[in-house]
């Protein structure tokens, strides 16, 4: 059929392959191979409860289970200790390799891959929406519910439908104070919430090349908010480095294929971006969507900086905020709260000083927990209030009350934010205090 | 019963996870206790507005944002019988067909749907009718393999009968189904 006379994506490449398929194509529903599922406090208690009225003894293997608490730790009240019994017994009774303790975990995205666990090629289900993020490493993976999750513990399965690509193109080297955080909130400006809705987000360009890996998580992990099934990075050079210095830390060496879309792949859509001419871009309340430019909000006051989430809360992120935050204080109008997202980071950013410098600025500082990105608790937002923070979200009532206001922008902004008050571009802060 | 029949609460596009049942609350898993504060951020009087039967019409991106099964729970327990929307976010269409909450996807009755209409889904068929404007439509149908995921009342007794009756497969979905032609935009995952 001439139908089939043409190459795959990359996406298409892995699911063909974790469904024994030759070739798939987008609407094509498969059954596919996970190779590691994942739960949070939030998510897990369901899904543990729905894997016990299906009825089989046992998960399909404790090897590739990860339960990771993240977003009520430590508990926040007796419920969420409650929801945190329920996934640590489970843990125990089915013996999951991976289950990780408050003080020894953090926020499952960033975690998971540093743990060695990912790796190109993979299917990766998580139940948690923001689980497109691991598609930074060349692997598919996507966010699912509680009781899809359940499924996939029983079968280590689940069905899928091959999605469509929207390919983006960036071509230019970032300027100083443009990383991963401003690409993808400019594509979302240009697609709005739903322009990816059950497509794969695939980044390409010559851009990438000067993106590390922290960028790229950053890209992939807000697939979801232009309403992406998956979000993926091609694997290159610095992808494989990464993956076999991660696996060689934790004894997890394992084979695996960089897989890459062929040239004569079909796209649903082509998006260009002029990387080179980007401003860091802030997105105003209430939808991911009103991103613009951070001069064209410049001046805005806010009561609180959240520089922390799966979204901007490794080294690299911590770095550029301590960079700015070095000798100086966050303003007396504001409240700055900084969250490295696992207790590896949180240690390594103690060792490096920047915890120090955190503290001195006048900083609230926890580890390894979402905190105030879901508004759950650690700085939720009262009736009125407005918060500037590196998270993915700032839709009605995410950080705390439905009357509070949040832009989301990338840590360096949040930085110089925090120290004048009012969102400011990083490159104005020399001039400015 | 296959036929549903209530009071329509209009709402707009991009309704979100966090706003059907913000986090604060998340908390439980109990259904009852989430239905005391569905869509409340939206507006505080719908958990108490909202009756047995009540249908939800919404404009695109239904469920957008967190992956929480927590949402389209809350909406099921506070008595609502059906969503009809433009179109759904993919993991909160998911989510609906494994929790067992009607969802129907049929712009044309969006389009011309006000508060308080009635409105009529027949979930069989697919028809869509709002009993007000005398207006009646298709929605958008399920392929077979979600149906039969719905018929079985969800996910876990789909997964339970084929999992632990003697002659169930190993897994719960047929082994591929290629896309022919306009198939292609039935399944929303």
């Amino acid at each position: 059929m001439s139908d089939d006379q043409y190459g795959s994506t990359i996406t298409e490449k892995i699911l063909a392959r974790a469904s024994g398929r030759e070739r798939v194509r987008p609407g094509d529903l498969i059954m596919a191979k996970v190779s590691l599922a994942m739960a949070n406090d939030i998510t897990a208690p369901m899904a543990i409860d729905a894997f016990r009225k299906i009825g089989v003894p046992k998960v399909w293997d404790r090897d590739r289970i990860a339960l990771v608490p993240s977003h009520f730790v430590p508990a926040k009240d007796i419920a969420s200790a409650s929801l945190g019994m329920r996934m640590r017994g489970f843990a125990r009774e089915q013996e999951i390799t991976h289950f990780y303790e408050v003080g020894r975990a953090g926020i499952e995205h960033i975690l998971l891959p540093e743990d060695g666990l990912v790796a190109p090629g993979d299917v990766i289900i998580g139940a948690d929406s923001h689980s497109c993020t691991y598609g930074a490493l060349g692997c598919f993976s996507t966010g699912v519910g509680s009781t899809d999750l359940a499924g996939v513990l029983a079968t280590g399965e689940i069905w899928l439908r091959v999605p469509e690509t929207l390919r983006i193109v960036y071509s230019g080297e970032p300027g100083k104070w443009v990383v991963g955080k401003d690409m993808i909130l400019k594509v979302i400006s240009e697609i709005g919430d739903d322009g990816a809705l059950y497509m794969a987000m695939e980044h390409s360009g010559d851009t990438i090349a000067h993106l590390s890996m922290e960028s790229r998580l950053t890209l992939t992990n807000m697939a979801i908010e232009g309403g992406a099934k998956s979000g993926i990075v091609p694997p290159d050079d610095l992808t494989v480095a990464y993956v076999k210095h991660r696996q060689e830390i934790h004894g997890r060496e394992r084979p695996f294929d960089t897989l890459v879309s062929d040239p004569d792949a079909r796209f649903a859509r082509t998006l260009e971006i002029d990387v080179a001419a980007l401003e860091p871009m802030v997105a105003q309340p209430s939808l991911p969507s009103r991103a613009v430019p951070v001069s064209e909000v410049e001046g805005q006051e806010v009561d609180q900086v959240f520089i922390g989430s799966c979204t901007n809360a490794r080294m690299e992120d911590l770095r550029t905020a301590a960079a700015l935050l070095e000798g100086r204080k966050a303003h007396p109008s504001i409240r700055l709260i900084v969250i490295p997202a696992t207790q590896d980071l949180y240690q390594q950013a103690l060792h490096e000083g920047l915890i120090q410098i955190f503290a001195d600025a006048g900083a609230s500082v926890a580890a390894g927990v979402c905190g105030p990105c879901l508004g759950g608790y650690m700085g939720v937002l009262g009736p009125g209030e407005r918060c500037l923070s590196t998270s993915n979200r700032n839709y009605r009532g995410r950080m705390g009350h439905r009357d509070a206001d949040v832009w989301l922008a990338n840590p360096a902004v949040a930085a110089a934010t925090a120290i004048t008050g009012r969102i400011t571009h990083p490159e104005n802060i020399g001039a400015l205090v | 019963m296959s036929t549903l029949r209530g009071k329509v609460h209009r709402l707009g596009a991009n309704v979100d996870t966090d706003v059907i049942i913000p986090a604060r609350y998340l908390n439980t898993t109990d259904p009852a206790e989430l239905a005391k504060h569905c869509l409340e951020d939206l507006d505080p009087t719908f958990p108490l507005r909202v009756g047995p039967g009540d249908i939800i019409v919404a404009d695109e991106n239904f469920g957008s944002g967190s992956s929480r099964e927590h949402a389209p729970v809350a909406i099921r327990a506070c008595g609502v019988g059906c969503v009809v929307a433009s179109t759904f976010a993919r993991i909160f269409f998911r989510n609906s067909i494994n929790v067992g909450l009607p969802i129907v996807e049929c712009r044309e009755i969006v389009d011309v749907t006000q508060e308080g209409d009635e409105i009529e889904v027949d979930l069989a068929t697919g028809t869509v009718r709002n009993l007000t404007k005398d207006v009646t439509a298709s929605a958008v149908p399920f392929p077979d393999f979600m149906r039969h995921i719905i018929e079985a009342g969800g996910l876990v007794p789909y997964l339970h009968e084929k999992l632990t009756s003697p002659n169930g497969s190993t897994n719960g979905a047929p082994d591929v189904v290629r896309a022919e032609g306009g198939e292609v935009d039935l399944l929303h995952d």
